[in-house]
């Protein structure tokens, strides 16, 4: 049997979603007999891959290079999830969304006003977007899996549902926070 | 043409970060950094927040290690409210604590690290992962995975959820006390967690004899070191007092508290990375650099102050010069130690009727317009300073992240792998990897590091002095 191709992504979140993933504990066990993970910080591939089934992503959009990456895995992507509210609707990441001057503010105030030495926003840098964008902002999402983090359940039965080929129904089952 | 190879991202650490290697004329290696390419900006936008938000805004910047972040901000709010926050509080704070470093370790370890230790470092990708390691040796794998979750069940039990557990620790101390029956629960399942990890050193001792050579070059350097102790000088993760000492052991400076480290630290800022340069001031930057975590903790402590702990340590000190040691590779020996010391103290708190006292929770008001709490994250010291106005609501905050101060550490473990292992005209994939090992081996949390996260993966490419492409790698 060909296994489903699942791809995991770190955006601007705080990995909180892909420690609840890990909160899967013994079910990763099984679930590692029936994917394969062709792209994700647990593994070693750089590039984001041609042709995956599902590409689960956390945190909010934040940077130019996040956004091309963004956008590369949906076009490669049958099923993209939102995982966790950084990534459903922008979460303590887009915080800063709300500061006039958004990130030149959170620059100014963590490189220039508090260093003691060479105080200096950093240059040779990916730069900022203006604001951090939850994933929908950017790019189509084909499921959406609030909480910060999501539950560890709630990961299992979406994943369950999808490798079923079914569409995982989320009302009731997810909420904010 | 610049002559350089870039790796980007770094796998298999917590969060994502770059590292930019840069040739001479030769092939041979001049320089490397390591670099961090994203940032949030919580010490701006707290800003306005009422003072006992923090814990719980705060310990978003890190879903591996939030409850440091808690204990931290928590504390730093005890401070702005002047209480003294109730003893049972205190141990159960130092518990969940516990649980924390007990999961976070052992998800650097199991899950990140031990497929290059078990599978060598130029073993097929596809292989050299978590997912590999549970499908040629589930056994240590359904290890891993156990003691991992036994770390994340005290969190759970005491609060109620696994991570960002922040309706349960508050300014004053906790919100509810646990229960003996909850208490007993966790104490049913540390003897199987404890096995676990005795038998993890005794494999990893065994195995330490397979790399003489790693243990020599992934990043063996002299350093200062710099961590919280006991008073006696002992290990500790939850309180205490700074201590800082040379490459030969010799202190150069001790008891310093914590709450004035303004007087004694400061940060310096890079061009290339949104990670800070914290250093001991008296010897300015970057020679007041030092390296904190398992490893500094383990120099720096006389002894663990647990009995099978303390008999461990001796063990790890053969492997320094006057007992301190310097092999970045042997931050994984001192991530095991810590687990079991967290297990045997666990264990100890468990088993005291204190720690059920009914008494968790002091509440008061803001009486003091400046707070800073300090802890000894899994990955070294944090500390969280916030200044509040009269109605309690945050003025001013600063951060200094446990993994930000062993980021002059980084660039030289990668440079010195590096200029071992790159120096050749044709690109291998476990020369790169061994980069990222040494990497690996300090479990940066970069998440908290930059207060944040991302860059992208592209490949390698290798110039001649010429500017021509002369080797390119992707993976
Ligand atoms: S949703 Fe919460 S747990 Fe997930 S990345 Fe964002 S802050 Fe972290």
């Amino acid at each position: 049997m060909n296994k489903v191709r699942v791809a995991t992504i770190w955006l601007s979140g705080c990995s909180g979603c892909h420690m609840s993933f890990l909160d899967q504990d013994e079910f990763l066990m099984e679930l590692a007999k029936l994917v394969q993970f062709v792209y994700s910080p647990l593994i070693d591939v750089k590039e984001f891959p041609e042709n995956v089934d599902i590409t689960i992503v956390e945190g909010a959009v934040g940077n130019e290079e996040q956004l091309e990456l963004i956008e590369v895995a949906r076009k490669r992507t049958k099923q993209l999830i939102a995982l966790g509210d950084c990534a459903v609707h922008g979460n303590v990441t887009s915080l800063r969304n709300a500061l006039r001057e958004g990130d030149q503010a959170v620059l100014k105030r963590a490189y220039l006003e508090l260093a003691d030495t060479t105080p200096q926003i950093p240059s040779e840098v990916t730069p900022l977007l203006k604001k951090a964008h939850p994933l929908h902002e950017i790019v189509e999402v084909d499921h959406f899996i609030p909480g910060c983090p999501p539950p560890a359940s709630l990961i299992t039965y979406v994943l369950t549902e999808l490798l079923a080929g079914r569409k995982p129904e989320m009302e009731g089952k997810a909420k904010f926070g | 043409m610049v002559k350089e190879i870039t790796i980007n991202p770094v796998t298999r650490i917590e969060g994502h970060a770059k590292v930019t290697i840069f040739l001479d004329d030769d092939g041979s290696v001049k320089d490397a950094r390591f670099q961090i390419n994203f940032f949030r900006g919580f010490e701006k936008f707290c800003e306005g927040r009422p003072y006992y938000e923090m814990p719980s805004i705060t310990s978003r910047a890190c879903g591996i290690c939030p409850v440091s972040h808690l204990i931290a901000s928590a504390k730093a709010c005890d401070a702005l409210v002047s209480v003294t926050i109730p003893e049972a509080a205190v141990r159960l704070r130092r518990l969940m604590h516990m649980g924390q470093i007990i999961q976070s370790h052992t998800l650097s370890f199991f899950y990140l690290s031990f497929p290059d230790l078990l599978f060598g470092m130029d073993a097929d990708i596809e292989k050299r992962n978590i997912f590999g390691l549970i499908e040629s040796d589930p056994e240590i794998a359904k290890n891993g995975i156990k003691l991992r979750k036994f770390g994340q069940e005290i969190i759970e039990r005491l609060a109620g959820k696994r991570i960002h557990s922040s309706d349960w620790i508050v300014p004053g101390g906790v919100r509810w006390p646990l229960t003996k029956e909850k208490g007993e629960r966790i104490a049913a399942d540390l003897p199987e967690a404890k096995n676990i990890t005795i038998s993890t050193l005794e494999k990893f001792r065994n195995m330490l004899q397979r790399f003489d050579e790693e243990i020599e070059h992934l990043g063996n350097f002299p350093s200062n070191y710099m961590g919280l102790i006991t008073p006696d000088g002992e290990l500790e993760h939850y309180d205490g007092l700074l201590k800082i000492i040379d490459y030969q052991g010799e202190v150069i400076a001790d008891s310093l508290d914590p709450t004035k480290y303004k007087e004694f630290i400061a940060e310096a800022v890079e061009p290339w990375s949104y990670m800070k340069f914290p250093y001991y001031k008296p010897l300015g930057y970057p020679g007041g650099s030092y390296r904190v975590g398992p490893l500094a903790r383990l120099n720096i402590a006389k002894r663990c102050g647990t009995p099978l702990a303390d008999e461990e340590i001796k063990e790890f000190r053969k492997f320094g010069k006057n007992g301190i040691v310097e092999s970045s590779f042997l931050y994984h020996y001192a991530r095991l130690i810590e687990i079991l010391f967290c297990l045997e103290r666990a264990e100890e708190i468990l088993s005291e009727p204190e720690t059920y006292a009914d008494r968790v929770w002091a509440k008061a008001e803001v009486s003091r317009s400046e707070g800073i709490g300090v802890a000894e994250a899994p990955r070294g010291t944090l500390i969280h300073h916030y200044k509040v106005d009269e109605n309690g609501l945050i003025t001013w905050v600063n951060l200094i992240i446990a993994t930000g101060h062993n980021n002059v550490a980084f660039n030289r473990a990668v440079t010195e792998v590096a200029k071992k292992y790159v120096n050749a005209k044709k690109l291998t994939e476990g020369m790169l990897n061994r980069v990222e090992a040494v990497i690996r081996a300090y479990d940066p949390c970069l998440s908290c590091a930059s207060h944040s996260f991302g860059s992208r993966g592209i490949d390698f490419e290798l110039y001649d002095a010429d500017g021509r492409l002369i080797d390119r790698n992707s993976r």
